[in-house]
């Protein structure tokens, strides 16, 4: 891709309003919407809100919507979009405007503290954590998640529900919870926390998660069926229920 | 009274930044029932260790029974042109394997051998595959670890805000000052103590794989409450940066390609390492293609591949390379194991590594070599402190990971960084909260300091139409790349001090747009206060060290002075100016000593 100029359409404003400002700028081969913004930082408007830190899709810091889609501005190169007309660029939706681009994520911070940690079972005798590569493999596919906080953003649970946010905590930390559940050493049972406090049934597996996940992580499928069918096992097996029911444990 | 009039709270131990170190020490500190609170410049888990990629160095001897803690550390020395401190190296080495295991008990899932016990692989200078990793990932599995485990033990959390100042009462700390970046308003914290845990000073460097919170923070607070720094010449620069498209140029590209079996090769194809090979490492290293290649399944009857030389050794081999021409088109070396390893060997080790270059540089490592050149990555020097408890030469200021210098001498292994942040973090919190509970007196904060700092933090948006701090700081990266890069020398390195001045001249000028609400031409005119007294420091320890050790090699200066190799150089800071000394090392004791003497 040879120099091109481009209107990159950017947000501008904080929580009392703002609109879409318009700035022109050189792209070079490679750059990615990341470096256009560093680069109307340096030259254009000093001032201009923006969160990131690896440029090399690792944080999860830098998360926009990207003509109206999800994604990181790190790993999103500039000859992959449109550029005939403005590219625009807007903060993520779900999350409250702090300025600019940058949103207040507290809300995914303050979930996670609810998590039941992890339970591991006692050690072996030898003191070695024993684990095989094949039990810890789809554990490891979770612990790829760089919390970017995209699947949270684009969760239609929440995206569009402001008030389901106090009863749903979102793919993020079902992908978390997931991880804790499906740990090859961890005894903890999170079942009722899934259904009840994290608010699970919420989600009817649109898979709008797995597809904007930068990580690749089978969101839907490997973590919140799964997760799903834990649930049921417990709460709504008519077998299991019978059972109770017989031996006066409901 | 002027500290009321600011947000104010109350700590015994205060942790400034949330990388590994930091993290670690404000559990320790925590645990040790002292009332702790955790600063950071980002949102909790985005600090540089996430970007840590190869593994964590502990001498496990899961893969090689026969390695142990004193082949670590010696190891460690070696790499470090035996400029380290004996006893931060020896200490060290021992105690990473009970801190890599104590991640495992706290939920990390390392790869794993055969016989489910944690996977270890090989490294630059490491004699064994030692380094327990996760794929390529490795150091986003130990923050979240840690990032999880902290905010289960309750320990409060400060994001997105930014210390600018210690504060002192008499010749001790007690407290910090700082700003918000979401609202730009300042906050006070009272401590008895506190850990710096704020890493590396990247980026004054332009082409660096570190992230914009390398601006060496830790290292001017430190210094400008008169902390002493040592060996600030040390710094390292990668071998495996990308070099290619310009706008990615400096991410790091991990060793581990080279642990899984990747080659360096120049532009007629050539292995060029065998012709680089110092006599320091000859007996250790394999001087011909079939032994290097027998030796990754074979360690006992081969001697390790010249690609995985320390390395400040592949670094100026890359760039002499480039140098003689006979570099890649954009100006680095090929790195292949396309026609090394199977795409799916290559895809299962190094999953990161293949989508970086696949997303950025349509590059398939599976299929063809990457392109690859040196980029800052690291500084061993920095605050000097004891090798036992971290205590800087301040009273009540700890020092822990990058921010610190003495464990990794001139030159920092790979993989030997995610082990110091876990060995001295945690060493960091537990003297830290000792030094708290044992804290007499009543500290008092100095409303008078704190207003002058407040007025300082301020200027910058009462200078209209002044200095671009932009202009500033890529100025200061042409600066450094320039003349304090890779291979020095005096004449340069004069004239990057006379530009480092005229560029702290036009700070003083330096004017931001906008308010005081999340603006990032405010936090860049003062992050350059501290990126340039730093690159200031860095560069008369490069002056003074005549000789080229590790990761400071001097043009005129072309070998190893054995008399600067028993010295520290020193630089303290008082009233605004550097004063420097020579001294020397600690006194390695006869035991230590006599591993050095073996045979390999």
């Amino acid at each position: 891709m040879a120099d091109t100029q481009v209107i990159m359409r950017v947000w501008r404003g904080d929580a009392t309003g703002g609109m879409f400002k318009d700035y022109q700028v050189l792209v070079q081969e490679g750059m990615v919407v990341l470096d256009v913004v560093h680069a109307i930082q340096a030259t254009q408007a000093p001032d201009l809100a923006v969160r990131w830190n690896c440029k090399a899709g690792k944080c999860g810091s830098c998360s926009a919507e990207i003509n109206g889609k999800p994604r990181l501005m790190c790993m999103t190169r500039m000859n992959t979009l449109d550029t005939r007309a403005p590219v625009t660029l807007a903060p993520v939706k779900t999350f409250p405007l702090i300025k600019d681009l940058v949103t207040d994520v507290s809300f995914n911070y303050e979930k996670a503290k609810t998590i039941p940690p992890l339970q591991l079972k006692a050690q072996e005798a030898d003191g070695v954590r024993r684990m095989f590569q094949e039990d810890v493999d789809r554990v490891q596919e979770f612990h790829k998640c760089i919390e970017c906080f995209l699947c949270q953003n684009v969760c239609h649970v929440i995206r569009d529900h402001e008030e389901n946010k106090p009863y749903f905590a979102g793919p993020r930390l079902f992908v978390r919870l997931a991880a804790l559940e499906m740990h090859p050493l961890d005894v903890g049972d999170r079942r009722e926390f899934i259904r009840s406090t994290a608010g699970l049934g919420y989600c009817n597996i649109t898979k709008c998660c797995t597809e904007v996940c930068p990580e690749d992580i089978r969101i839907t499928d490997n973590a919140i069926i799964p997760l799903k069918e834990r649930v049921v096992d417990e709460y709504y097996d008519p077998f299991l229920w019978l059972w109770r029911k017989i031996a006066g444990k409901a | 009274m002027a500290a009321d009039k600011y947000e104010t709270h109350e700590y015994d131990v205060l942790v400034v930044g949330a990388g590994g170190a930091g993290l670690r020490a404000a559990i320790e500190a925590s645990a040790q029932g002292v009332k702790t609170a955790l600063v950071c410049k980002s949102l909790l888990g985005k600090a540089h260790t996430v970007m840590a990629e190869g593994g964590i160095a502990a001498a496990l001897g899961n893969v090689y029974p026969e390695d142990n803690w004193q082949v670590h550390f010696r190891d460690t020395m070696r790499g470090g042109k035996m400029l380290n401190n004996w006893r931060m190296a020896q200490i060290h080495a021992q105690e990473a394997p009970d801190r890599v295991r104590e991640l495992e008990e706290w939920g990390a899932l390392f790869d794993r051998t055969i016989d489910g016990r944690i996977l270890q692989r090989d490294f630059g200078g490491h004699r064994y595959a030692r380094l327990a990793h996760v794929g390529d990932r490795t150091g986003l599995e130990m923050i979240r670890t840690l990032q999880t485990h902290a905010v289960h033990k309750g320990i409060d959390v400060y994001m997105e805000c930014n210390i600018q100042r210690l504060l002192m009462d008499g010749g001790r700390v007690c407290g910090a000052f700082g700003y918000w970046r979401e609202s730009g308003t300042f906050v006070v914290f009272k401590t008895k103590a506190v850990v710096l845990a704020t890493g590396g000073v990247g980026k004054a460097w332009k082409f660096t794989s570190n992230s914009w919170e390398y601006t060496g923070d830790g290292i001017a607070l430190g210094a400008d409450v008169g902390a002493d720094l040592i060996d600030m010449e040390m710094v390292q620069f990668h071998p495996t940066g990308m070099v290619w498209p310009p706008s990615v140029r400096g991410i790091l590209v991990t060793e581990g390609v080279r642990g899984d079996g990747g080659t360096l090769r120049n532009a007629s194809g050539e292995r060029f390492m065998f012709r680089y090979i110092p006599e320091y490492f000859k007996a250790e290293t394999a001087d011909n293609e079939e032994e290097a290649d027998r030796w990754y399944e074979d360690k006992k009857n081969n001697r390790r591949t010249p690609d995985l030389l320390p390395r400040d050794e592949v670094a100026r081999a890359i760039n002499a390379e480039v140098k003689a021409g006979r570099g890649s088109p954009h100006g680095g070396v090929f790195l292949d194991i396309a026609s090394r390893r199977s795409p799916e060997y290559i895809k299962k080790r190094l999953p990161s590594m293949y989508h970086q270059f696949k997303q950025l540089a349509d590059v398939d490592i599976t299929k063809e070599p990457m392109e690859v050149g040196p980029t800052c990555h690291y500084i061993m020097g920095g605050l000097r402190v004891d090798a036992e408890t971290t205590a800087t030469t301040v009273p009540g200021l700890f020092a822990a990971g990058e921010v610190a210098a003495g464990l990794h001498g001139a030159n920092r292994l790979g993989g030997n960084s995610l082990s110091d942040l876990l060995v001295f973090g945690r060493r960091a919190g537990l003297y830290a909260a000792q030094y708290a509970k044992a804290c007499e007196g009543r500290l008092t904060v100095d409303s008078g300091q704190i207003e002058e700092i407040a007025a300082a933090l301020l200027a910058p948006f009462n200078n209209s139409g002044g200095e671009n701090p932009y202009a500033i700081h890529m100025a200061l990266q042409d600066c450094m790349q320039n003349l304090v890069g890779i291979v020095r020398t005096e004449k340069e390195l004069k004239q990057a001090l006379d530009q480092i001045a005229a560029l702290k001249e036009r700070l003083t000028r330096v004017s931001v747009e906008g308010n005081r609400q999340y603006n990032p031409g405010w936090h860049l005119a003062l992050d350059l206060r501290s990126l340039l007294s730093v690159a200031e420091a860095v560069t008369l320890g490069a002056l003074e060290r005549k000789e080229s050790r590790g990761g400071h090699a001097r043009e005129d200066y072309p070998d190893p002075d054995p008399e600067l190799g028993k010295v520290n150089i020193v630089l303290r800071k008082k009233n605004g100016e550097w004063s420097l000394t020579r001294e020397p090392l600690p006194e390695m004791p006869a035991e230590l000593k006599a591993l050095f003497e073996e045979k390999q």
